[in-house]
């Protein structure tokens, strides 16, 4: 078991080496440092104030090779400093990127850890309930209502519930954030519907697939056949093993937590990290993107092996290996 | 003679099909005496898994039972609530099936699969379940079965698991168990083996046994009486002696015609001419009529009623029925 | 070459591959009554898909010239390309600036209208008729749709086919690279794309088709696996078949049940997808996202201004949803063990 998740751990950081590297073509090879300057100082900017520019953010040294130094380049540099976690300061505004990201941690995990859960909770037990009544009525319903709720684009769950819920029924403020613990929720239960909504519809159909196929196994008869109640049944025997699956989606599900949803965190003005990133597409700033970029790729790998290792946990038949 | 633990009167089970719903089951009669084993035999597609999934309604949807009347230790089965057939289930009759690979919750410990069997009708401490449990292991032969109470399902063979079926099955002992092809799914010499081990259980249990089949090689092994089933209904029933030796209905023995024999080698193997037809093919008589090599013109229109040819030997043909009144 | 000349020769190329699609359909008895199944269960859905692609097919049609400027526009429009959807509509259209659906004067003020009564569905803050950007929207929507999904699966069929058959190095290499692509949060990693590549519509697509082949190229890659062991395809290879004939011959037809699948339900997703970067500010001009986009603020107003953003979404709504429904029925019909069953 140890030795495979140190397989699976060495794995992962050799694609994390692939990332570095995609992000380092895309942002130094492809777009060059004179680009990124052209960007954020202005088209018609003088040479003397790129070349400035360039050199306040330390790019002007060679790319790839540097007769002098051979380690003193760009390339080595992105990989040195971003595997340490020294992602230097924004493009944009010169802040130190590492303490903006402690600072939008917070915002981003309040709102996205309830909205993971919540949203798990009731995909799952609406999920299980469609299920149950499978060929019925209540099932037929259930799937068109998620095709529709699927059909609807999550800018149009953002609006709609900014103008029903926040100026017409005046239920919760339109957007803001206080992190005062009293007040906290107000601001948080609006994108939390959003979410919810948002998600509900793919999520149930997902989960009622699933249900639905354990549910026609042979084993669910079996179950039947001992005098298993229909409660039982879909507990202990459909649940326990539509969770393979289940985990699957949801682990993959656990970075965005941390790069947070960017058009909700936008849309409602919390300042975490999703709108960190949004900022950053708007202000040009590279050196915030590829931090965010690294952040989320490292988040989905550690995400991807503990899906691994959690099958090990979950399926037998996958632990003797 | 006490009462009959398992009667069925008319059963009529049905699935849709591309014109309206055609009915697997079409009016089944039978009994089963208290210990007494009945072998249901046909081939494939003739209705008979579905007859025993019929009896403790687990007929998958959206298949459906139409009519008729399961009576089980007395109990009329297609009128008790959810409640009461849970109860039914696995305690006055049990069911093991043909596929043990699949028949088995793959994330749970075999144990804890028996285990839950028991603590489903009876309040029973963990303790004493699993200990119930390892002497249930003991008794179908599961060697070290202590240990292999923490298996999970896919750590056994074939064989194992349905010895695990059959212990789960008679943990509660029912009076009647219902077995569908218990035997096909494995290979031949573990079948041998799971035959004997059902026949011992048998005798030492008291169990009535329902056995669907098809293998003619399994009934003679078990088998006290035997139901031959064709296309929806019985056709022949009687003592394993009366049905093997003294076959009447046509179909019956081009069965046992079929069957190759060591003492004919050297002989092209027999066939039955044709195809079961399909329900909407189905003749309004007699269902075989159409390859029947001895049929009658009244055959394919005139349903044959029962024709006794000897106590307990009951065939339903219009050509044995002509031949006895003579 | 003139943008506009190209769009047409792309809709001509496109219409003659449609033709020779429909061709093969017909010849081919399993395809064909696959399309006569999904037409009998959503004659409905198949209906507004058509609907929406005649929209787009007759925008893409355009050349200069021809027409008149009206009284109130600007003869200089006459030298812009037009397409058959522009003439429908009268150049000096244009108002001033906000008005209600089928309002005879403007929304702020009460001036009359140039052209009262006209705007079956208002105008939005430029006076631009709002009808007319909704259906000019239909062409970016399949354009965003389509021409990604044109790249994305030749792409992955043949990494996924190359992986899947010649299996070792080249499996390793695919499968690293398409790991790293798959370690992206597809946002951010789309996000980055564009920032790198500049913000043009065919940038966007091929981010769009950069972030969307990695899913498909998978399921090819594991199909291809499987395909490859079955019985007949090693009986090809001993009787000494060569391998692009065996490809092509074998294994793709195999692959194509999962291709009109993959299109189908992949074009409602970037669709979607590109919604929301019109929102970041990373999307194709003349989006309906954008349109969402520009009508955010427009319901904050007292009186509200609703037209724009109910346009634009119903139009989203419907399209996605018809070939949601569409989709899950290609789903069903193309299902491996109905083809058999229908065999």
């Amino acid at each position: 078991m140890f030795a495979f998740v140190v397989r699976r751990a060495a794995y992962g950081f050799l694609t994390l080496l692939g990332v570095l590297l995609l992000l380092f073509a895309l942002f130094f090879l492809y777009a060059s440092p004179h680009e990124m300057a052209r960007r954020a100082v202005g088209e018609k900017a003088p040479p003397e104030v790129l070349e400035q520019w360039i050199a306040n953010h330390g790019y002007d040294k060679p790319k790839l090779w540097n007769p002098e130094h051979p380690l003193d380049t760009l390339l080595v540099d992105h990989f040195r400093r971003t595997l340490s976690f020294d992602f230097g300061r924004s493009d944009a505004d010169g802040t130190p990127i590492t303490q903006r990201l402690r600072e939008g941690m917070g915002p981003s995990l309040a709102l996205a850890i309830p909205s993971f859960v919540l949203g798990l909770l009731f995909s799952v037990a609406l999920g299980l309930f469609v299920a149950y009544f499978r060929e019925t009525y209540i099932d037929r319903m259930g799937v068109v209502l998620c095709v529709l709720t699927m059909s609807i684009s999550t800018l149009l769950y953002i609006i709609g519930g900014q103008f029903l819920l926040g100026k017409l029924l005046r239920w919760f403020p339109i957007s803001g954030f206080d992190a005062s613990p009293s007040v906290i929720v107000r601001f948080l239960m609006l994108p939390l519907l959003v979410s919810l909504a948002d998600g509900v519809g793919g999520s149930v159909r997902f989960y009622r697939t699933v249900f639905i196929e354990e549910g026609s196994r042979d084993y669910v008869r079996t179950a039947r056949a001992k005098g298993c109640g229909d409660l039982r049944v879909m507990t202990h025997h459909v649940l326990r093993n539509a969770l393979i699956p289940i985990l699957t989606r949801v682990v993959v599900a656990i970075p965005f937590l941390f790069t947070g949803s960017l058009l909700l965190e936008s849309f409602f003005g919390i300042p975490g990290l999703g709108s960190m990133t949004v900022d950053a597409i708007h202000g040009n700033d590279f050196a915030t993107l590829r931090a965010m970029v690294f952040i989320g790729s490292l988040l989905f790998i550690g995400a991807q092996i503990a899906t691994d290792v959690s099958y090990t946990l979950v399926d037998p038949r996958v632990r003797l290996e | 003679m006490s009462d009959p633990v398992l009667v069925v009167r008319d059963l009529v089970t049905s699935f849709p099909s591309a014109r309206g719903r055609a009915a697997a089951v079409d009016g089944v009669s039978f009994e089963l005496a208290e210990g007494e084993v009945l072998a249901l035999v046909g081939e494939s597609g003739c209705g008979k898994s579905v007859t025993a999934l019929s009896l403790l309604r687990l007929v998958p949807k959206p298949g459906r039972i139409e009519s008729g009347s399961i009576r089980i230790a007395g109990r009329e089965v297609l009128s008790l609530p959810v409640s009461e057939l849970r109860r039914v289930r696995g305690k006055e009759a049990a069911m093991i099936f043909q596929e043990p690979m699949t028949s088995l919750s793959p994330v749970v410990t075999v144990g804890a699969q028996v285990v839950e069997a028991l603590r489903l009708h009876e309040a029973i401490g963990a303790a004493q379940a699993r200990r119930r449990t390892t002497q249930l292991f003991d008794q179908v032969g599961i060697p070290d079965a202590e240990s292999r109470f923490d298996s999970y399902p896919h750590q056994l063979s074939g064989g194992l698991k349905q010895r695990v079926m059959i212990a789960m099955a008679l943990a509660l002992r029912p009076r009647l168990l219902i077995a569908d092809e218990p035997t096909t799914a494995l290979d031949v010499t573990i079948q041998a083996q799971i035959l004997e081990l059902m026949r011992d259980l048998q005798r030492e249990l008291g169990t009535a046994i329902l056995l669907i089949t098809h293998d003619l090689g399994v009934v003679n092994e078990l088998a006290d009486r035997i139901a031959v089933m064709y296309a929806g209904r019985l056709v022949e029933e009687g003592t394993r002696e009366q049905v093997l030796g003294d076959a009447r209905h046509p179909y019956t023995r081009g069965l046992l015609r079929a069957v190759p024999s060591l003492g004919r080698r050297g002989e092209r193997l027999a066939e039955i001419a044709g195809v079961v037809p399909t329900p909407q093919e189905r003749p309004i008589g007699c269902r075989f009529s159409t390859r029947c090599p001895v049929a009658l013109p009244r055959c394919p229109t005139d349903p044959p009623g029962d024709t006794p040819v000897a106590p307990g030997h009951v065939v339903r043909c219009h050509v044995v029925a002509q031949e006895l009144a003579r | 070459m003139e943008a506009h000349v190209v769009s047409n020769l792309v809709v001509a190329l496109l219409l003659a591959g449609a033709a020779a699609l429909a061709i093969g359909v017909r010849r081919n008895d399993l395809w064909r009554a696959s399309a006569v199944e999904l037409a009998r269960r959503r004659p409905i859905a198949l209906g507004v898909v058509g609907v929406y692609l005649a929209v787009a097919l007759l925008d893409s049609v355009s050349w200069v010239g021809g027409g008149d400027a009206g009284a109130g526009g600007n003869a200089l429009d006459l030298h812009r390309p037009r397409s058959l959807i522009d003439r429908a509509f009268p150049l000096d259209l244009d108002e001033k600036s906000y008005s209600a659906p089928l309002a005879s004067v403007e929304f702020y003020g009460g001036a009359p209208l140039d052209h009262p009564g006209r705007h079956l569905l208002g105008t939005d803050i430029l006076g631009r008729d709002v009808l007319h950007l909704t259906l000019e929207g239909t062409r970016v929507a399949l354009l965003v749709g389509g021409f990604t999904s044109l790249i994305v699966i030749p792409l992955a069929l043949l990494v996924g086919v190359s992986a899947g058959y010649f299996g070792r190095r080249i499996d390793d290499v695919a499968f690293f690279v398409m790991s790293t692509l798959a370690s992206i949060p597809n946002l951010l990693l789309l996000i980055a794309l564009i920032m790198a590549m500049g913000r043009g519509a065919v940038q966007v697509c091929v981010a769009m088709g950069v972030t969307s082949w990695v899913g498909f190229c998978r399921i090819v890659r594991g199909e291809t696996l499987k395909l490859r062991e079955l019985d007949y395809v090693q009986a090809a290879r001993a009787l000494g078949v060569s391998e692009p004939r065996l490809i092509w011959r074998h294994i793709l037809p195999n692959l194509m049940h999962l291709v009109v699948i993959t299109f189908v339900l992949l074009f409602s997703g970037l669709v979607l997808f590109e919604a929301i970067l019109s929102y970041l500010g990373i999307g194709i001009d003349g989006s309906w996202g954008q349109m969402i986009d520009q009508a955010r603020d427009e319901l904050a107003r007292d009186p509200i201004i609703w037209w724009n953003l109910a346009a634009a979404s119903s139009a989203l709504f419907a399209l996605i949803l018809a070939v949601n429904f569409v989709g899950d029925a290609v789903r069903d019909v193309l299902d491996p063990r109905t083809l058999r069953e229908r065999q």
